[in-house]
Order: structure tokens, then sequence, then C-alpha cells
């Protein structure tokens, strides 16, 4: 078993924030990381506000953040799957597929990844007519017929974007209003290449090899509309990533961590951080708060609040 | 735009047809560096590390550069409609391609079927 003070479950901005604030305290810190590390913001093209960097991309915002972290000590693990973990004890225990290791205190700093809708055919066109990413892959539909899945502010902006390529967008959304704010919605309606179908959901996409058509139904009406349409961005948000931590730390009913101000969950010595938690704004610059704190918090649940012991 | 990686690029199609000649094992992801592209990089660069894929050589290769027409243009990519286009070259063919972002387990999955 490898010991630590501090075992940092997510290396995005959350997760590597705490990971400074630790390792520059000297102490000895493991991130564990499922994926690549680098977190949501390496699923950002531009990131334009966060301060002090001016615009930049989301992945070398991301890879700066893991250098400074490296720099000043902190392991970083990647592709580290979460077999078991015990975190009620003192020592507390994360077991993954690759090794076992313990800590003084755990900061849980999974984050999220994009929801998707959860349809069969979904996966069978993923890369083939199917995108979460407008930026990435908008202009392989140029001149061609496609729907956005979404109301929110990411789906009422990518939709925009996307008529710099796409002939037509239908933006469909499940509800009889959007979620963004007032100029992403004006934007969305003022441009004559964007038509709603509000109310409505994706019950099937349709095609052999690639994307030509979906099946829409109104929820309002049980109406089924097939549309013939060559791309779907599906942009309906994020789910946190907390199923490993199911029955062993609270959580709310949307799957997020509950914490108090400190970031402190309901097992003594465990805190979350980031988009994993229950909070309102979920942004670059939250989680490097979030992150932060829970580092300090961290410190001061194994040495006390005594500012000279830290 | 550069490819910002810690992978070897890839800059010409007669490098390419050279490293799949005279390498049994070869993965190339073409791409940008935008978010479906990064990971990929990431997951690749992650396997190099681990030592566990020596017989494997992973490079990249810029999608828009006018030479990955030698990668765009593949039969396998016909249908891909996203970013990266993944290709795995054994012996000189191509034995697997994805389109799209793909995880270290999905990679890894890939590495194990194809090599």
């Amino acid at each position: 078993m490898d010991r630590y003070d501090t075992l940092i479950i997510g290396a995005g901005p959350a997760g590597l924030t705490a990971g400074i604030y630790l390792s520059r305290a000297r102490q000895n810190v493991l991130i564990l990381d499922s994926g690549s590390g680098g977190g949501q913001v390496t699923l950002t093209h531009a990131v334009a506000n966060y301060p002090g960097t001016g615009e930049t991309y989301g992945y070398k915002l991301a890879s700066e953040m893991k250098k400074q972290a490296v720099g000043f000590g902190c392991e970083i693990l990647t592709n580290q799957k979460i077999r078991s973990m015990e975190l009620e004890a003192d020592e507390k225990i994360i077991r993954t597929e690759k090794g076992d290791y313990s800590g003084k205190t755990v900061i849980v700093a999974a984050g999220g990844k994009p929801r998707t809708l959860g349809i069969d055919s979904e996966k069978k066109f993923q890369g083939t007519g199917i995108s979460y990413c407008a930026t990435c892959d908008g202009d392989f539909f140029t001149d061609e017929d496609i729907i956005v899945v979404g109301g929110g502010n990411s789906a009422l902006e990518e939709a925009v974007s996307l008529t710099q390529y796409a002939k037509s967008v239908t933006i469909v959304h499940q509800f009889d209003h959007f979620q963004g704010y007032p100029h992403a919605i004006k934007a969305a309606e003022e441009n004559s290449k964007i038509s709603f179908m509000m109310e409505s959901i994706v019950e099937d996409f349709l095609g052999e090899d690639t994307l030509t058509g979906v099946r829409v139904r109104n929820k309002k009406t049980n109406e089924n509309i097939e549309l013939n349409i060559t791309g779907a961005f599906i942009l309906i948000g994020y789910v946190p990533g907390s199923k490993p931590f199911s029955g062993v730390i609270e959580l709310n009913g949307r799957d997020e961590i509950v914490t108090d101000e400190g970031m402190a969950t309901n097992l003594k010595g465990v805190f979350a951080a980031g988009d994993i938690r229950q909070k309102k704004f979920r942004q670059i610059t939250t989680a490097v708060s979030d992150g932060t704190i829970a580092a300090l918090n961290a410190m001061e649940f194994m040495y006390g609040a005594d500012p000279d012991k830290i | 735009m550069t490819l910002d990686t810690n992978l070897e690029h890839v800059t010409s199609a007669s490098e390419l047809n050279e490293l799949i000649s005279s390498n049994e094992n070869v993965m190339v992801c073409c791409g940008r560096m935008g978010p479906m592209c990064v990971p990929v990089y990431d997951a690749m660069e992650s396997l190099r590390d681990s030592g566990e894929y020596d017989s494997v050589v992973f490079k990249d290769m810029l999608f828009d550069h006018p030479e990955a027409a030698v990668i765009r243009n593949l039969p396998e990519c016909a249908t891909f409609r996203g970013l990266p286009f993944t290709i795995y070259y054994k012996n000189g063919k191509v034995a697997k391609a994805t389109s799209s972002i793909q995880d270290e387990d999905q990679v890894t999955s890939i590495l194990k079927e194809v090599y």
C-alpha cells in the first residue's frame, strides 16, 4: 500500500488546484484520474474568461495546471478506475485496478462528463454523424441539414455557430422554454437558418453506415416526426462523476456530492471540490476556488487551525 | 495550427508510407488541437510512456495539412464525420480506424485487438 497525506480523485482544475496548494505546503499528494487528466476544461475549445491568461485553449490551461502541480511535487496517476474505497476510518483507502493507496485526507474532485441521450443508436453514429463538439466537427456538415439537441447556453450558442457551415439547424428541446441566457436565446431566434422543435425529444437516430435521419416525438401530442438530417450535436449538459461514491458519500437527488462551504462532506477528512459537488455555478474559476478551499481545510483537518503548523 | 503534443508528428505522405512500411505496428492520430482530439493524444502519450506497448509506434498528424489527405481520403474513413481520425496500421495496412474521441481504455482495447 502506498501512503500519502492526501489522495485527490480527479485531475481537473479543482483537483489540480488542491494538489498545487497541498504539495506547495510540502504535503505528500497523489492525484488519481480515471482518464488522462485535465478535466472538462480539456473539452473546451477556447477559454476567454479565466483571469490572467487572456484567451487560451482549454487543453493548454489544463496542461499548465498539471505542470504546476507536478512541479510542486504532486504525483499524478492516470487511467485509474476505482475498484473500492474505505473512507470512514482515519486511514482512508482507495483501491484502483492498478494499486492500493491510503491517505489521511481525501479530496474528491472527479468532475463530470457530457450527458448523453442514452439511446442505443446514439453510440452507433458517434463519429459518423453524432457529435458533442460543434467547434471540432462543424465543418463536416457544410451545406447539410442538422439538429442540435438541448436548450441551454451551450446548445443555443453552438447552434448559432453551426450556421456558419450547415444549410439548416433545428434545435430540438424537451421543454417549452430555453434555459439559456436571454442574449443567447435572442441570437438563436434571430438567425434565419435556425428553427425550433420545442417540447420534443429524440426517440431514435436513423441510418445504415452514417446518420441520415432522426425520429422526434412531440411530448404534448405524441406525434412522431422523421427529419432527414446528416448531423446531430448533443449538448444537454453534464452529469457528475459521482457513481463510484454512491452509498459511500452523501449525494443529493442530482447525484452531486453534498458539502458545506468548507467543502467538507458527511465523512470526516473527506472533502469534495469542483463540478462533482452540489452548487449553482460551474466554471473553471469556481472549480479552482473549491480546490483551494478543500486543500486548506484538508490541511486544517490534519494539523489543526494553528497557522504556524500549516 | 500546429500540433502542440508530446508525440512525434508525421508531416508528409511519404513519411507516413515509410513509417508503415518499416514498422509492423503504427498508430496515427490525425486531428487538430481540439477537445475531441486532445484526450486521444494524451492516451497515446500515456500508453507510449507506460512501456507496455514498445512494439507500437505512436504518431500524430495535423488534419488540415495538405499531406494529411493520405489519411483523410482512406476508404476506411469515408463515413467519418468527427475528429480525430485514428488509424491503426499493421504490416503497412489499415487494421482499424476510428472517428471522434476515444479514451485510454478504448484505445488500449483496440491495441490489444489489433496488435
